[in-house]
C-alpha cells in the first residue's frame, strides 16, 4: 500500500521507534521567539546543558514589538525585559536572531517562508501554535510548549506519538472574491473547533492547488483551530517557484537535488486516509465569525443564529455564552454589525497578497469616519515589499494607519488592544474572548472583507460597496 | 520530576466546553520570564466576576478541575499549565483536550486526565450535591473516585503516564539515545538548510 505524503516526511525522521514508545523525531528548524522560549532557555542552564543545533535554530522577536516607534527602546518595561532575554539567550547560545529593528524581523511564520528556511520534506517545530502555516510547503509542522522547546534546543528531537492522517479534498475552483481565509472559516464552523483532533490534515483538490502559497499558508495556518496537528499540502511548482531564489534557498546542482527529492514528496495514488472530508469550493462565499471560537461562523449574507436552533445541548450553551459576550441578537443580519476597529495582518493573513488583496479593495476609497483600520504587515521585507508597490500611500490615503511588523493585535501583548466592549473585524486567526484585549469581541474575516468593512463601518464583502472609479 | 501516584483535594466544577488557553491565562500575563507566579493570570477575566467559581470560598483551595469539553485548546502557550499548577490545581478532568495543552501538562507534571463525558456530568452533579465535596484521582489504576459510589477509570497515553509515575525527565530518556541522533544526522542530505 502506497502512502500519504505526512507519512513519508514523518517516516523520513524517525530517529528511533520503539513499540509502546512515541517516536524520537528529528526535526529540521526549530524557530524560537521571546514569549515561549525564557524558561527553556532557563532549564538548559540549570541542567547544564546546551544548544546542540544552533544552525537549525532561528530566532526573532514578535508577539511582544510595538509597531510604532519601533526604533525606539521598548516602553513597557516587562516587554523590554522579556525582549531583551531572548537577546541575552540567543547571544550566549551563539543563534541567529532578527530582532526589532532588523530588515528580516517580523512573524515567525512569515520570516520562516520569506527567507527560504522552510522547504517541503522539513519537520518544524515552534513554541507558537500557529507552526502549521509552514505546512504550506509540504513539511510538518505543529507548534510546541516550552518544555518541549528545550527539549528540542538540547537534543534537536522530539518524542512524538503518530498522529493519523486526514484528506480534505476541496473539489472545483473558489468564486471570484472568495479567499483562502473564506474556505478554511468555511470548513470549521463545518466540522468544529476538535475536528481535526489527533490528525495530521493534508489540504489537497483543485482548490488547493489553485491557491498561491500565501492562500496556502492562511489554510494550514489555522489548523489548529479545528484541533488538527498539523495541516499540510503537497509541493508542486508553485511551491518550487515561490522557494527559488529566497535567500537561504539551495542553488546550482544543490536546488536539482533538492527539487528531485520535493518531487517526491506526494501522497501515492493507492494511499489510505484515516478520515476523508471532502467539500464543493462552489459552496464557499465570504465567511465571518459571530462567536466565540472559530467554529461559530456564518456565510457574511446570513444572520445571527438563534442558540435555540443548535440541536446539540452543548453547542447551544456555548452559542448563548458567545452572543451574550459579543452583544450580539440572534437574527441580526451580519452585515447590519458595526465594528469599531479593523486589523489588517498577522501570521495568518499578513503576507504581501494580503495586503495587495486589502489595497485593492480601499484604492480610491476611504475608511469610514468613526471606523479605525490597522494595517499591520507580517513582517517587514513585506513592509518594504508593500511600499515598493506603493500599497502604503493606498492604505495612507483612505486613513489607515501604516505600522511596523509583528503580531500585533492578533494576540495583544503589544501595545495594540481593543478596549473592553470595543468590536472588531479582524484577520487574525482567533476570536477567543479578550483575545484582543479584555472584554474584546472579534469577528474573523479575510482580506477583503476587512477592507470592505472598514469602508462600510459594517461587516462587509466588496461587492457590497459603491464602485469606485479610481 | 516529582513521581506522581495518586490526588485527593476539593473538586471544581467548571461548567463549560472550549475553554481555550487564552481563558485560562489571557496573553497579557505571559511576559515573565521566570517558571513561577502565573497563578494571578489563572482564568483572569473570569475571576474579574464575583461569581465566578473560583471566587466562591467552598472551591478556593480547590484542586481537582472538572470541565467541560475541549479544554486547552487554542494556542501552545504552557503558561495555561504552569498557571493551574501555580494556583493549586492537580489534576483536571475532561472528556476532550486540546493536543498541545495535553501535552505540555504531562511534561509539566499536570495530571489530565480523560473521562467520558458521562463521567463529567456525573462528578458536575456529585459536586453539585456535595459542594467542596473531594475527589480522588489515581494514576496507578487510572481511576477517579467520589463519595461512596462514584469509580470510573480514566485515559492518558501509556508513555506520559510512565513517566509521571516513575517522575522521569524526558529530555535525559531522549539523551540517552544520542547514539541514534548522532547516527540519523550522518544521513541527512546535504541541502536541508541551515541558519548560520
Amino acid at each position: 500500500m502506497g502512502q500519504t505524503l505526512a507519512e513519508k516526511v514523518w517516516n523520513e525522521h524517525v530517529v528511533r521507534s520503539a513499540p509502546g514508545e512515541p517516536d524520537l523525531l528529528y526535526i529540521d528548524l526549530h524557530l524560537i521567539h521571546e514569549l515561549s522560549s525564557a524558561q527553556a532557555f532557563d532549564g538548559l542552564r540549570a541542567a547544564g546543558r546546551t544548544v546542540r543545533r544552533p544552525e537549525l535554530t532561528l530566532a526573532t522577536e514578535d508577539h511582544n514589538v510595538p509597531t510604532l516607534a519601533w526604533d525606539e527602546p521598548i516602553s513597557d518595561p516587562v516587554s523590554r525585559t522579556q525582549v531583551e532575554t531572548l537577546r541575552n539567550n540567543a547571544a550566549e547560545f551563539g543563534l541567529r536572531l532578527h530582532p526589532l529593528g532588523d530588515v528580516d524581523q517580523g512573524i515567525v511564520h512569515v520570516i520562516g517562508p520569506q527567507l527560504g528556511l522552510t522547504q517541503p520534506g522539513m519537520t518544524i517545530v515552534c513554541g507558537d501554535s500557529h507552526t502549521a502555516t509552514h505546512g504550506a510547503f509540504g513539511a510538518i509542522a505543529f507548534g510546541i510548549g516550552t518544555s518541549e522547546v528545550e527539549h528540542v534546543l538540547a537534543t534537536q528531537a522530539l518524542p512524538q506519538a503518530k498522529p493519523r492522517t486526514l484528506a480534505v479534498t476541496v473539489h472545483g475552483s473558489l468564486s471570484t472574491g472568495v479567499s483562502a481565509k473564506d474556505l478554511i472559516l468555511h470548513l470549521i464552523s463545518k466540522v468544529g473547533t476538535s475536528g481535526g483532533q489527533g490528525y495530521i490534515v493534508e489540504y489537497r483538490g483543485q482548490a488547493i492547488r489553485e491557491l498561491s502559497m500565501e492562500g496556502r499558508m492562511t489554510i494550514c495556518n489555522m489548523s489548529i483551530e479545528w484541533g488538527a496537528k498539523a495541516g499540510l499540502i503537497g509541493p508542486d511548482e508553485t511551491t518550487f517557484a515561490y522557494i527559488k531564489d529566497k535567500p537561504e534557498a539551495p542553488t546550482g546542482a544543490v536546488w536539482d537535488a533538492a527539487v528531485a527529492h520535493w518531487e517526491t514528496l506526494v501522497t501515492d495514488e493507492d494511499a489510505v486516509f484515516d478520515k476523508e472530508i471532502v467539500l464543493d469550493a462552489a459552496e464557499v462565499t465570504p465567511f465571518v465569525t459571530w462567536g466565540t471560537n472559530p467554529g461559530q461562523g456564518a456565510p457574511l449574507s446570513a444572520a445571527v443564529p438563534d442558540p435555540a436552533d443548535f440541536e446539540d445541548e452543548q453547542d447551544r450553551a456555548a452559542a448563548e455564552k458567545a452572543l451574550d459576550y459579543m452583544g450580539l441578537a440572534a437574527g441580526t443580519p451580519l452585515r447590519n454589525i458595526k465594528v469599531d476597529t479593523v486589523f489588517i495582518g498577522s501570521c495568518t493573513n499578513g503576507r504581501i497578497e494580503d495586503l495587495r488583496a486589502a489595497a485593492a479593495v480601499l484604492r480610491g476609497r476611504k475608511v469610514a469616519g468613526d471606523t479605525r483600520l490597522l494595517v499591520v504587515p507580517g513582517s517587514f521585507r513585506v513592509r518594504l515589499q508593500a511600499q515598493e508597490e506603493g500599497l502604503d500611500k493606498v492604505f495612507i490615503d483612505a486613513g489607515a494607519e501604516w505600522r511596523g511588523a509583528g503580531c500585533s493585535m492578533c494576540t495583544a501583548v503589544n501595545p495594540d488592544s481593543l478596549r473592553p466592549g470595543e468590536r472588531s473585524a479582524s484577520t487574525s486567526n482567533r476570536n477567543f474572548e479578550g483575545r484582543q484585549g479584555a472584554g474584546s469581541r472579534t469577528h474573523l474575516v479575510s482580506p477583503q472583507v476587512a477592507a470592505a468593512t472598514a469602508v462600510r463601518g459594517t461587516l462587509a464583502s466588496p461587492a457590497d460597496l459603491e464602485p469606485s472609479f479610481i | 520530576m516529582d513521581q506522581y501516584t495518586t490526588h485527593t483535594g476539593v473538586g471544581v466544577p467548571l461548567k463549560r466546553s472550549d475553554i481555550d488557553t487564552d481563558q485560562i491565562i489571557p496573553a497579557v500575563y505571559l511576559k515573565r520570564i521566570s517558571r513561577s507566579g502565573f497563578e494571578d493570570g489563572l482564568f483572569a477575566n473570569w475571576r474579574k466576576d464575583p461569581e465566578f467559581i473560583l471566587n466562591s470560598e467552598v472551591y478556593k483551595n480547590g484542586t481537582v478541575l472538572v470541565a467541560g469539553p475541549d479544554f486547552g485548546t487554542g494556542s501552545s502557550r504552557e503558561h495555561a499549565v504552569w498557571a493551574l499548577q501555580d494556583y493549586g490545581f492537580k489534576v483536571v478532568i475532561s472528556s476532550r483536550f486540546g493536543d498541545i495543552f495535553r501535552g505540555n501538562s504531562g511534561k509539566a507534571g499536570l495530571l489530565a486526565a480523560q473521562v467520558d463525558e458521562k463521567v463529567v456530568q456525573k462528578l458536575w452533579d456529585y459536586l453539585d450535591h456535595t459542594p467542596g465535596g473531594q475527589i480522588t484521582v489515581d494514576l496507578e489504576t487510572q481511576t477517579v473516585t467520589a463519595g461512596d459510589s462514584l469509580k470510573e477509570s480514566f485515559e492518558i497515553d501509556p508513555h506520559t503516564r510512565t513517566r509521571l509515575l516513575n517522575g522521569l525527565d524526558d529530555i535525559s530518556l531522549t539523551l540517552s539515545h544520542d547514539a541514534e541522533i548522532v547516527s540519523y544526522e550522518a544521513s541527512r542530505p546535504a541541502w536541508k538548510p541551515t541558519t548560520l
